[in-house]
C-alpha cells in the first residue's frame, strides 16, 4: 500500500488520526500564510482555515475509489484525502516534489490513486465533471460515488443548475457538497444570493437536500454518509450544504476588512478543532497533554516539510512540454 | 497637446471610466466585487462613491447572466461596461458576447446597436497557473461584429477605454494584468481611435509589431540589440491597422511580431500573412513571429519566466535574423524541446 493510501486509511479508521489530520491542515495553512506573507512563494493562495472538519469528515467516509472534484480552496481536502504535505506544499512552491511536478500550483492539486481530480480554479468547473464520473459508475455498474465540493458563490453559476438538473434526471450517484463559508470573494452571501439556506435550491430539481454543521466533524460524517449511501445504493444525487466559515481572507492579498465586527470571533468560538478536542477529551480518547504533544509534534513535522520542499529541485524546462497530449500507444 | 499626469495603468482605467460616466449618464459598470470592494484589481476605485449603486453594481458569480444583461441593456440604449476578472471566466459567458452581442446588428437588419464593453484581465507572469494566465485574444478575434483592443501602457488604457465606451458596437478590452501597477504619463485630451496602431519608435532596420505586455518586452529588446527598429504597438487586434503596419514593413523590408499567445492560432499569423502576401517582392527577409510555445502557462516561476518571450531572447532573434537573413529558432527549438 502506498504511503498516500496509508494516510487515507488512517483517517478512515481512527478518530485521533482524524483530529491529527485537522491539526495538520491547520498548521499547514498557517505555514503557507507565512510563506506567502514573507514573499517566499509568488502567485496567490486560498486557505481553508476553519474548514478542516469538512475536509477530514469527507475523507473519512469516502473510499479511495470514489471520485472527488474540488476547488482552488483545496489544500485541506487534498491533505485529508491522503496527499502528502510534501506533494501539496511542493506544488504550491512550484517544485518537482509537488503532485503536478510544479506546473500546476496552489489551485491545482490532484492524485488519482486517492480519487482527487485536478482541482479547478473556475467557479463551477468541477461540478459537471463530477456528474460525468458518476455517469461512468452508473453505466459500469460499480457502487462508487462521485463528490463535487464547491462554494456558496458557485450556486449562482449556470454549471451548478445545469449539473443538478442533469444529475437528478439521470439519477446519478453523485453528492454535491456546497461549502457555505458565508463569503464569495469579498461579498457576503446575502449580497449576491436571495437565500442563505442554499441547499433549498435542490428543491427545483426534486433532489434530496439538507444542511449540516460543517464545524462539527461528527455531523459532517453523518450527513455525507447518508448521501453517499443513497448514491451507492442507486438512490441518486443529494445536495448537502455544509455551514462553515472562512477564517482567513479570500486569497493572499485579502485582509477581509468587509466582515461585520464580531462575526469572525463568533465563528471562532465554534472552531472545528476546538469542538473536536472537546469531544475527544470527553470520550477519553485525548487529554490536554496529548493534545499539546500532537500540536507541537505537528509544528516540527510541517517545518520539516517546508525544508524538504525548499530543497526540492525546480522543474526542468522540458516539464512544461509534457502531458499536453496522450502519447501514442506503441504499435499504433 | 494637453498636459500629462503620471498615473498607474489601473488608475488610468478608473479615470477613463469616471470621465465617461461623468460625460454620459447611460454609462454603467458591473462585475464581481467592482462596487463595494472597488474591483479585485482596484480598477473601479471611488466609482461607487461618485456614481452610486444604480450605475456601479456588484454581481453574483454569474458571468453568463451579467454579460448577457449588458447586451440587453446596450440594445435599449445604455452603455454598460462589464468586468470579467480573468479572461478565462469569459468561457462560461462566451455565447452572450460572440454569438448574441456580435450578431445583433446583423440579425436586426441594422436596427440594433450594442454599445457594450467587456473588460477582462489577461496574461502571464504573476504565478497564477494555467487557468488564470492566458491572453486569449484568439477566443474573440475571429468574431465579425466584435472589436478587440489591448492597451500596453497607461495612456493607451485611458484613451482606448474611452474610445471603447464611446464606440457604438461591442468592444472587448484585454487588460494585461501585469501592467496594472505600472506608471505612465497620461494626456487625458489625447484620443486613440480603435483600429489605429501606435508607432512608438521610428526605425529603418526591422518593423516589430507587439501587443499588450509584449510591447515593453520588445522595447527593452530593441534597446539591448542596438538595432534601428521601428516599434509598433498594434493596440487594436480587430480591426487591426493594416495601413500603419504595412507602410512600416514596406519601408524596412522586415517584419517581426512579438506575441504572448501560443504559437498556433495567434493574431500575429494574420499580420505576417498580410505582409507576406501584399508586400512579397519588397521583403528583405521572411517575416516571422516570436511567441510562447504551444503549452499551457506553467506555474513554476522559473518556467513561467522562460515561457514568455524575454527581452534577451527577442534581442537575440532580431540580431540573428538581420545577420543571417534566415528565421531564427525559438528558445525551445534551441533547447531541443517540443
Ligand atoms: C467563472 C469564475 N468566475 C469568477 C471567478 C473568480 N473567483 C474565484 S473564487 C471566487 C469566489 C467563490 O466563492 P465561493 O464559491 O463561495 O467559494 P469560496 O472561495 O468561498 O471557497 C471568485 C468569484 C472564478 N474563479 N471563476
Ligand atoms: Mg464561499
Amino acid at each position: 500500500m502506498s504511503a498516500e493510501l496509508k494516510r487515507r486509511k488512517a483517517v478512515q479508521e481512527d478518530v485521533v488520526a482524524q483530529y491529527e489530520r485537522m491539526i495538520e491542515i491547520r498548521e499547514f495553512e498557517e505555514q503557507i500564510n507565512g510563506l506567502f506573507a514573507s514573499g517566499s512563494i509568488r502567485g496567490t493562495t486560498h486557505l481553508c482555515l476553519g474548514q478542516e472538519a469538512l475536509a477530514v469528515g469527507l475523507a473519512s467516509v469516502l473510499r479511495p475509489t470514489d471520485i472527488v472534484s474540488a476547488t482552488y480552496r483545496g489544500h485541506g481536502i487534498a491533505l485529508a484525502l491522503g496527499l502528502s504535505p510534501e506533494a501539496v506544499l511542493g506544488e504550491i512552491m512550484g517544485k518537482t516534489i509537488g503532485c503536478c511536478g510544479g506546473v500546476g500550483g496552489s489551485m491545482h492539486l490532484s492524485n488519482m490513486e486517492l480519487g482527487l481530480l485536478p482541482t479547478s480554479a473556475i467557479i463551477g468547473g468541477g461540478m459537471p465533471v463530477a456528474a460525468g464520473a458518476a455517469l461512468s459508475f452508473q453505466v459500469r455498474k460499480t457502487d462508487d460515488v462521485a463528490v463535487a465540493v464547491f462554494g456558496d458563490g458557485a450556486t449562482n453559476i449556470g454549471a451548478f443548475h445545469e449539473t443538478l438538473n442533469l444529475a437528478s434526471i439521470w439519477n446519478l450517484p453523485v453528492v454535491f457538497i456546497c461549502d457555505n463559508n458565508v463569503y464569495g470573494e469579498y461579498s457576503r452571501i446575502n449580497l449576491t444570493t436571495p437565500l442563505e439556506d442554499l441547499h433549498m435550491r435542490a428543491d427545483s430539481y426534486k433532489m434530496p437536500h439538507f444542511s449540516l454543521d460543517g464545524m462539527e466533524i461528527a455531523a459532517v460524517q453523518k450527513g455525507i454518509t447518508e448521501a453517499v449511501n443513497r448514491a451507492r445504493s442507486g438512490g441518486g444525487p443529494t445536495l448537502i450544504e455544509a455551514k462553515t466559515y472562512r477564517f482567513a481572507g479570500h486569497s493572499r492579498a485579502d485582509q477581509a476588512l468587509y466582515r461585520p465586527e464580531g462575526e469572525l470571533e463568533k465563528w471562532q468560538k465554534r472552531d472545528p478543532i476546538k469542538l473536536t478536542e472537546q469531544s475527544l477529551v470527553a470520550s477519553g480518547a485525548l487529554n490536554a497533554e496529548k493534545i499539546a504533544k500532537i500540536k507541537s509534534d505537528m509544528k516540527v513535522t510541517i517545518e520539516k516539510v517546508v525544508a524538504t520542499c525548499q530543497a526540492s529541485p525546480e522543474p526542468s524546462l522540458a516539464s512544461m512540454f509534457q502531458n499536453i497530449f496522450t502519447p501514442a500507444k506503441a504499435g499504433r | 497637446m494637453g498636459t500629462t499626469t503620471p498615473m498607474r495603468f489601473r488608475q488610468a482605467i478608473v479615470n477613463a471610466l469616471a470621465d465617461e460616466m461623468r460625460a454620459d449618464s447611460t454609462v454603467m459598470l458591473f462585475g464581481e466585487d467592482v462596487a463595494e470592494a472597488e474591483g479585485p484589481f482596484k480598477t473601479s476605485e471611488g466609482l461607487l462613491t461618485e456614481f452610486g449603486p444604480l450605475r456601479i453594481r456588484d454581481t453574483p458569480i454569474s458571468e453568463m447572466g451579467f454579460t448577457g444583461a449588458a447586451v440587453g441593456a446596450a440594445i435599449m440604449g445604455m452603455k454598460p461596461v462589464v468586468e470579467i476578472m480573468f479572461m478565462e471566466f469569459l468561457g462560461v459567458a462566451l455565447d452572450q458576447l460572440v454569438t448574441e452581442a456580435a450578431k445583433m446588428r446583423y440579425l436586426s437588419n441594422g436596427m440594433l446597436s450594442v454599445p457594450m464593453v467587456v473588460r477582462a484581465s489577461v496574461g502571464s507572469g504573476l504565478g497564477f497557473g494555467c487557468q488564470h494566465s492566458q491572453t486569449l485574444e484568439n477566443w474573440v478575434a475571429a468574431t465579425p461584429g466584435l472589436k478587440v483592443v489591448c492597451p500596453s501602457d497607461a495612456q493607451a488604457a485611458y484613451s482606448l477605454m474611452r474610445a471603447s465606451i464611446q464606440d457604438p458596437d461591442p468592444v472587448m478590452i484585454l487588460e494585461p494584468r501585469i501592467l496594472y501597477a505600472e506608471r505612465g504619463d497620461v494626456d487625458t485630451s489625447l484620443a486613440l481611435p480603435i483600429g489605429k496602431a501606435r508607432v512608438l519608435r521610428k526605425g529603418s532596420d526591422i518593423t516589430v509589431v507587439a501587443l499588450g505586455q509584449m510591447v515593453n518586452v520588445a522595447r527593452n529588446a530593441i534597446e539591448k540589440s542596438g538595432l534601428d527598429v521601428e516599434l509598433i504597438d498594434l493596440a487594436t487586434v480587430v480591426p487591426w491597422d493594416r495601413e500603419t503596419v504595412l507602410a512600416s514593413v514596406k519601408k524596412t523590408g522586415r517584419l517581426v511580431v512579438v506575441e504572448e499567445a501560443p504559437k498556433s492560432g495567434g493574431w500575429g499569423s494574420e499580420i505576417v500573412a498580410a505582409a507576406t502576401s501584399e508586400l512579397f517582392s519588397q521583403l528583405k527577409g521572411a517575416p516571422f513571429r516570436i511567441t510562447t510555445p504551444d503549452v499551457p502557462v506553467p506555474y513554476s516561476g522559473v518556467l513561467e519566466a522562460r515561457f514568455v518571450p524575454t527581452a534577451d531572447d527577442v534581442a537575440r532573434q532580431l540580431t540573428e535574423s538581420l545577420k543571417s537573413g534566415t528565421t531564427p529558432k525559438s528558445w525551445w527549438e534551441l533547447e531541443g524541446l517540443k
